[in-house]
C-alpha cells in the first residue's frame, strides 16, 4: 500500500529535519526560507529540503517548546516569522545529535565491516 | 502557547512570507520575476497538504470529527426513519425499565442511610444459636455493659409500640419507638421544632418528654407552630412535645410500619414502670442500634464485642447457660433496613439487563442489515481515501447516537410513567420514598446508553472495518446480499439473543411456578368471608390508672364486644385474638412486640432436663377462633368456659409443635412453661392440624394457642365470619368498641383474603416483573430471528427462483427455509439452557415447591421459545415460497 510507505519515508525525514533545524538554529534567529537555504547551502546542496514540509516540523518543534518564534523584518525589510532555540531546544540538539552521531557510527562500522569481509 | 490554537491565516501568511524571500533570492541570481515564482513554488512542494498537515496538527481535530460525524449520523438517522424509530425505542424500552429498576435499587441498596456518618451506624442482634432463638433481644444490664464497653460512642436500646392516642375527636393508634434518651443523638438528627431528649438523661423510669413526626403533627395537631409544650395523651398518660421530627425524617426499620414511627418516648429501661433491677436474663429490649467510636470498623469492633461477651459468659455463668451459646452480632445498620430485599432487588436488576442486552443485540442486527445496504458506501468512501479508524469512529458515533436518543426517549417515558411505577412497587420495600430519578440515576441512564450503543454499535463497525474494497465495488446493480461472514455474525446474534431470552424466561417460568404453587398451598384454614378489625387496650404506666391490668379486668371487655360483634349485620361468627393470631399478617411481623410472638418456654420432659428453653410461636385467642378459621382439632378439646383466668393455664398445640417436642407421643395433658423462674406449668389440652398462619411457605410451625382469656391482650384482632359487606365494617365495629369503651381507636379493617395476598406481595411484584421482562424478551428475540430469516429469503430470493423454475416444490422451500431459522432456535435454546441452569440456581431461594432445575419448567420455556421462533419464521419462509421464478430471475 502506496500510503504506508509515504509514512514511513516521511517518519525518518521528520526526525532528522528536526535535528537539522535546531542546528540550525544555534547561529541564531532565523525564518523559515533562511532555514532551508541554509541547510541546503551547509549540506553543499546534497540535501534538498522541500520547503512545504519544512513548515509542519517547525510548527510541530514550536508546540513541544523546543522553538519559539515571532514576527520580525527580514535583512531585506520583509515581514517574517522568526525562529529562535529554546534553553530546552538546545538540551534537545544536544541528545539528538549525540544520539545521530551513535547511530551513523553504528552503521558506518557494519558498512566497513562489511567490505572487510 | 500550550493550548492555544496558531491561526490558519497567521501559518498562511508565513507561508506566503517565504515564498516571497525565495522570489527575491532566485530573483538576485537573476532570473526572471515570471521564473522565480515557479521555482519558488516547485521547490515548496504541494501548499496545500502543507496547510492541511498543519490544520491536522492542531489539538481539536477529534472534536471536530465528532461534530461531522455526529451531523452525517443524524442526517443519516433521519433519512431511515422506520429503522430510527424502531432501533430508539428497543433502546428506549431497556433502558427506561433498566434505569427505572436501577432507581429502586439506588435507593434501598446503594444510598447511605440519610444520617451523618452512617457507616459508624450498627445494629446489635444478640442471638442463642444453641435453643434456635435469632435476634433474642438484650436485657438493661448488657445495654450498660455495651455503653461502658467503649465500643460505642451510643447505644440506645430500640422498643417499637403502639399507643393509643387519645384526646382528639378520634382516639388513634399511634406507631411508637421507645428508645433511650441518646437516640436522637446517634442517629445525628435533629428535630425541625423543638430539641431532642438530652442524651444524658439516666434517670428511671420514662422520660414523659414525647418527640413526634411532622405526619402526626399534621394530622393531630393541624401543624400547630405552638405545639411545643403542649401535653398529649398515649395510653392514658400525659406526655409533654418537646419536638417535631423533619418531614421525611424515617426511623431505620425492616418494616413499612417500623420505618413510619409517628411518636419517640425516651427512657432509661429500669425503673417504673419496668422493674428497678431488671434481670441479665430478661432480653425485653427487644432491639439495638449503636454508633461506633469514631474510627473504629465494625470488625474491630466485633471482635472487642466477642472478647466482652466472653468474659461476660464467664462473670454470669448463671444467665448465660452453655447451651444457648449467646453471641452478639453487629451489622450495618443499612443491613437491617435493606435485609431481604437484596436478593430480588438483584434478580429484578440482572433480568431488566438481560432485556437491555437483548435489546442491543436486536438493535445489533439491525445495524448489521443496515451496514449490508451501506457496504458500497462505505467501500466507496474508503476508495475515496477515508480513513478506516475515521469509517469505525463514523458508525460507532452513530449507533452511540442512536442509544443515547433511545436512552433519552426512555428517561421521558420513565419520567411521565413514574407515578405509576412507583404505584406497582410492594410497600414493604425498604425506602420507597427515597427513590428518585437523581444524578447518580440520570448517569446511570447514560452511562447505560453509552455503553449499549458501543456494544451493539461494534459488531457492525468491526465488520465494516474488514471490509473488501474491490469486492464491494465490483457487486455493481441493486443491493449487495452482504459478504458470508455477516450473515455468520447475525446468526451469531441470533442464537445469543435467544440463549438470553431462554435464561430470563426459564427464571420467570420458576417464579411463576413457584408462585402458582404457593396460591394454591393447603392453607390449614378458611379464609373466605373472615375479616379482620383491630384495636388496641391501654397500657398506661401507673398499674393505679389501668383498669385492664389483668385478665380478669380484660375478659368483661372481650365479652361485650363479642356479644356486640355477634349481633352485627349478616356476622354469623366472631372470635378474638391478639395481632399475632392473624394468619400470614405481615404488618408487625419481625417487630417482636412486647408479649407476643415468639415465646420462650421450657417443655416438661423426662429425657431432657430441664430449664432448656426453646422458641415456639405463640398467639392467644378465644375459644371460637378455631371455628371460625375452620382449623379442625384432631385431639382434646378446644377451650371452654371453665379456663378462666383463675383456672389452671391451658394451650392448644399444632401438630409441628407436639411433633416437635413429644414426638410419638400423645401430647394431651403434656406441660410447658415460660422460660422464667416460677412461672405457672401450661397444660396441653387440644391438638390441632398445621396451618400456614405463619408463613405461605412453611407448612409446618410449631405454634402455641393459649386462651385469651387467660393470657388477656392488648392488641386485639376483632374475626368475624359471615356474608359480609367490607365497606360496612369498620364503622360498624368502630361504633360497637367504642360505645363499650369510647377511648379505644380502630383500624385496620382488611379480609383475611387481602391479608393472605398482601404477604405475596412482594412474590408477586417480583414474578409479574420478571415474568414482563421474559415476555419482552421472547417478543424481541421473535423480531431478531424474523429478521435474520427475512433477510437470508431476500438474499437468496434469486436462488429459490431458480430452484422452483427448476422444479422444486414449494413445501420444501418453506421446509430449507424454516429448518435454518428452527437451528438457530435450537442452538440458543440449548445455550441459554445452561446459563439458565447456572443463573436459576442462585435464585433458589426465592423460589417454593420448584427445584431450581425443574425439568418441566425448562422444557416448557424452549418448547414456548421454538414454537416462537417457528412462528417468526413462517412468515418469511411464505414469501419465500410464494417467489415468482420470473421475476426472481429477472431480479439480476
Amino acid at each position: 500500500m502506496s500510503t504506508q510507505e509515504t509514512k514511513e519515508r516521511l517518519e525518518l525525514l521528520q526526525g532528522t529535519l528536526d535535528l537539522l533545524i535546531l542546528r540550525t538554529l544555534i547561529f541564531g534567529s532565523q525564518h523559515g526560507q533562511g532555514i532551508a537555504r541554509a541547510i541546503q547551502e551547509t549540506s553543499e546542496k546534497e540535501l534538498l529540503v522541500e520547503h512545504g514540509a519544512l513548515y509542519p516540523a517547525l510548527q510541530r518543534l514550536e508546540e513541544r517548546g523546543w522553538i519559539s518564534a515571532k514576527w520580525g523584518i527580514s535583512s531585506n525589510n520583509r515581514k517574517a516569522r522568526f525562529y529562535l532555540l529554546t534553553a530546552a531546544g538546545r538540551r534537545q540538539l544536544v541528545k539528538e545529535t549525540n544520539k545521530w552521531k551513535r547511530l551513523t557510527g553504528a552503521i558506518a562500522r557494519i558498512l566497513g565491516a562489511q567490505r572487510a569481509s | 502557547m500550550f493550548g492555544r490554537k496558531r491561526k490558519l491565516d497567521d501559518f498562511s501568511s508565513e507561508i506566503e512570507a517565504h515564498i516571497q524571500l525565495e522570489i527575491e533570492r532566485l530573483r538576485a541570481q537573476g532570473l526572471s520575476e515570471e521564473d522565480a515564482r515557479a521555482t519558488a513554488r516547485r521547490s515548496f512542494g504541494n501548499l496545500m497538504q502543507a496547510k492541511e498537515r498543519f490544520y491536522e496538527s492542531g489539538r481539536w481535530l477529534w472534536c471536530e470529527h465528532l461534530w461531522q460525524d455526529l451531523r452525517y449520523g443524524l442526517r443519516m438517522l433521519r433519512k431511515s426513519p422506520g429503522f430510527t424509530a424502531i432501533a430508539v425505542l428497543t433502546i428506549a424500552l431497556g433502558i427506561g425499565a433498566t434505569t427505572a429498576i436501577f432507581s429502586v435499587v439506588d435507593a434501598a441498596l446503594l444510598h447511605p442511610l440519610p444520617y451523618p456518618q452512617p457507616e459508624q451506624l450498627v445494629s446489635i442482634q444478640d442471638d442463642l444459636p444453641g435453643v434456635g432463638a435469632r435476634d433474642a433481644g438484650m436485657s438493661e444490664p448488657e445495654w450498660q455493659d455495651l455503653h461502658r464497653s467503649g465500643i460505642f460512642e451510643y447505644v440506645s436500646p430500640t422498643w417499637f409500640d403502639e399507643n393509643n392516642l387519645t384526646g382528639s375527636s378520634q382516639p388513634a393508634r399511634v406507631r411508637l419507638l421507645i428508645v433511650a434518651p441518646n437516640y436522637f443523638a446517634l442517629l445525628g438528627v435533629k428535630p425541625q421544632l423543638g430539641r431532642a431528649f438530652n442524651p444524658e438523661d439516666h434517670s428511671p423510669g420514662l422520660l414523659l418528654e414525647v418527640l413526634i413526626s411532622d405526619g402526626l403533627w399534621k394530622r393531630a395537631f393541624g401543624g400547630d407552630p405552638h405545639i411545643l409544650d403542649r401535653s398529649m395523651r398515649l395510653d392514658t398518660d400525659l406526655y409533654r412535645i418537646v419536638g417535631v421530627m423533619p418531614k421525611g425524617f424515617d426511623a431505620p426499620g425492616r418494616t413499612t410500619e417500623e420505618r413510619n414511627i409517628e411518636a419517640w418516648i425516651a427512657t432509661s429501661f429500669y425503673g417504673p414502670p419496668m422493674s428497678d433491677h431488671p434481670p441479665r436474663s430478661g432480653r425485653n429490649l427487644p432491639t439495638a442500634v449503636a454508633r461506633l467510636q469514631p474510627g473504629l470498623t465494625i470488625a474491630a469492633a466485633q471482635s472487642r464485642l466477642d472478647a466482652l461477651v466472653a468474659a461476660l459468659q464467664k462473670e454470669f455463668p448463671e444467665d448465660y447457660p452453655k447451651q444457648s451459646a449467646w453471641t452478639v452480632r453487629l451489622l450495618p445498620l443499612k443491613e437491617r433496613v435493606v435485609g431481604n430485599n437484596r436478593r430480588s432487588l438483584i434478580l429484578l436488576l440482572g433480568a431488566v439487563g438481560v432485556v437491555l442486552l437483548i435489546g442491543c443485540v436486536n438493535v445489533a442486527n439491525l445495524l448489521l442489515a443496515r451496514a449490508s445496504a451501506r457496504g458500497r458506501e462505505m467501500a466507496l468512501r474508503q476508495a475515496l481515501g477515508a480513513a478506516r479508524k475515521r469509517l469505525v469512529s463514523q458508525l460507532l458515533t452513530e449507533s452511540v447516537l442512536l442509544s443515547l436518543l433511545g436512552g433519552i426517549a426512555g428517561l421521558a417515558i420513565l419520567f411521565c410513567a413514574k407515578g405509576f411505577l412507583l404505584r406497582l412497587l410492594p410497600g414493604s420495600l425498604p425506602r420507597l420514598n427515597e427513590i428518585s430519578i437523581n444524578s447518580p440515576v440520570l448517569f446511570f441512564a447514560l452511562g447505560a446508553s453509552v455503553v449499549s450503543g458501543a456494544i451493539f454499535g461494534l459488531v457492525p463497525a468491526l465488520q465494516a472495518d474488514r471490509l473488501d474494497l474491490t469486492h464491494m465495488l465490483k457487486q455493481v446493480g441493486r443491493g449487495s446480499s452482504g459478504s458470508g461472514e455477516q450473515a455468520r455474525t447475525r446468526r451469531v446474534l441470533v442464537v445469543i439473543e435467544f440463549a438470553l431470552s431462554l435464561v430470563l424466561m426459564a427464571a420467570a417460568g420458576l417464579l411463576l411456578r413457584s408462585f402458582r404453587d404457593l396460591v394454591n398451598v393447603q392453607l390449614g384454614f378458611t379464609p373466605q368471608n373472615v375479616m379482620t378489625v383491630r384495636t388496641r387496650l391501654p397500657d398506661p404506666n401507673d398499674p393505679k390508672t389501668d383498669t385492664y391490668l389483668t385478665p380478669a379486668q380484660e375478659a368483661p371487655f372481650f365479652r361485650e364486644l363479642l356479644r356486640r360483634s355477634r349481633a352485627l349485620p349478616k356476622v354469623e361468627e366472631a372470635a378474638l385474638g391478639d395481632t399475632a393470631s392473624i394468619p400470614l399478617d405481615e404488618s408487625l411481623r419481625d417487630l417482636k412486640l412486647i408479649s407476643e410472638g415468639q415465646f420462650l418456654f421450657t417443655v416438661e420432659r423426662r429425657d431432657i432436663p430441664s430449664g432448656e428453653p426453646a422458641v415456639a410461636e405463640r398467639s392467644s385467642v378465644t375459644p371460637e377462633y378455631f371455628h371460625l378459621l375452620k382449623m379442625p382439632l384432631l385431639r382434646g378439646r378446644s377451650f371452654d368456659e371453665s379456663d378462666h383466668d383463675t383456672a389452671p393455664q391451658v394451650a392448644v398445640i399444632n401438630e409441628a409443635f407436639a411433633r416437635t417436642y413429644w414426638p410419638n407421643q400423645n401430647p394431651i395433658g403434656k406441660r410447658f412453661r415460660k422460660a422464667k423462674a416460677n412461672s405457672p406449668w401450661i397444660t396441653v389440652v387440644g391438638l390441632i392440624a398445621n396451618a400456614r398462619t405463619e408463613s405461605l411457605a412453611e407448612a409446618g410451625v410449631p405454634k402455641i394457642y393459649l386462651d385469651l382469656y387467660q393470657t388477656g391482650g392488648k392488641r386485639l384482632a376483632i374475626f368475624l365470619r359471615g356474608n359480609l359487606d367490607a365497606a360496612a365494617i369498620p364503622n360498624e365495629v368502630r361504633e360497637q368498641v367504642q360505645s363499650v369503651d369510647p377511648t379505644l381507636p380502630v383500624s385496620g379493617a382488611q379480609t383475611l383474603d387481602e391479608t393472605v395476598s398482601a404477604s405475596l406481595a412482594e412474590r408477586r411484584f417480583s414474578m409479574e416483573i420478571v415474568a414482563l421482562f421474559a415476555l419482552t424478551a421472547l417478543l424481541l428475540a421473535g423480531l431478531g430471528i424474523y429478521g435474520v430469516i427475512s433477510y437470508i429469503v431476500s438474499a437468496r430470493t434469486h436462488e429459490i427462483g431458480i430452484r422452483i423454475a427448476l422444479g422444486a416444490q414449494r413445501r420444501n422451500i418453506l421446509r430449507i427455509v424454516v429448518r435454518q431459522g428452527l437451528a438457530l432456535a435450537v442452538a440458543g435454546a440449548a445455550v441459554g439452557l445452561v446459563g439458565a441452569l447456572i443463573v436459576s440456581h442462585s435464585m433458589a431461594g426465592l423460589l417454593y415447591g420448584v427445584k431450581p432445575t425443574d425439568p418441566l419448567t425448562f422444557a416448557g420455556v424452549a418448547v414456548l421459545l421454538v414454537v416462537v421462533a417457528l412462528f417468526a419464521c413462517y412468515v418469511p419462509a411464505r414469501r419465500a415460497m410464494r417467489v415468482d421464478p420470473m421475476i426472481a430471475l429477472r431480479h439480476e
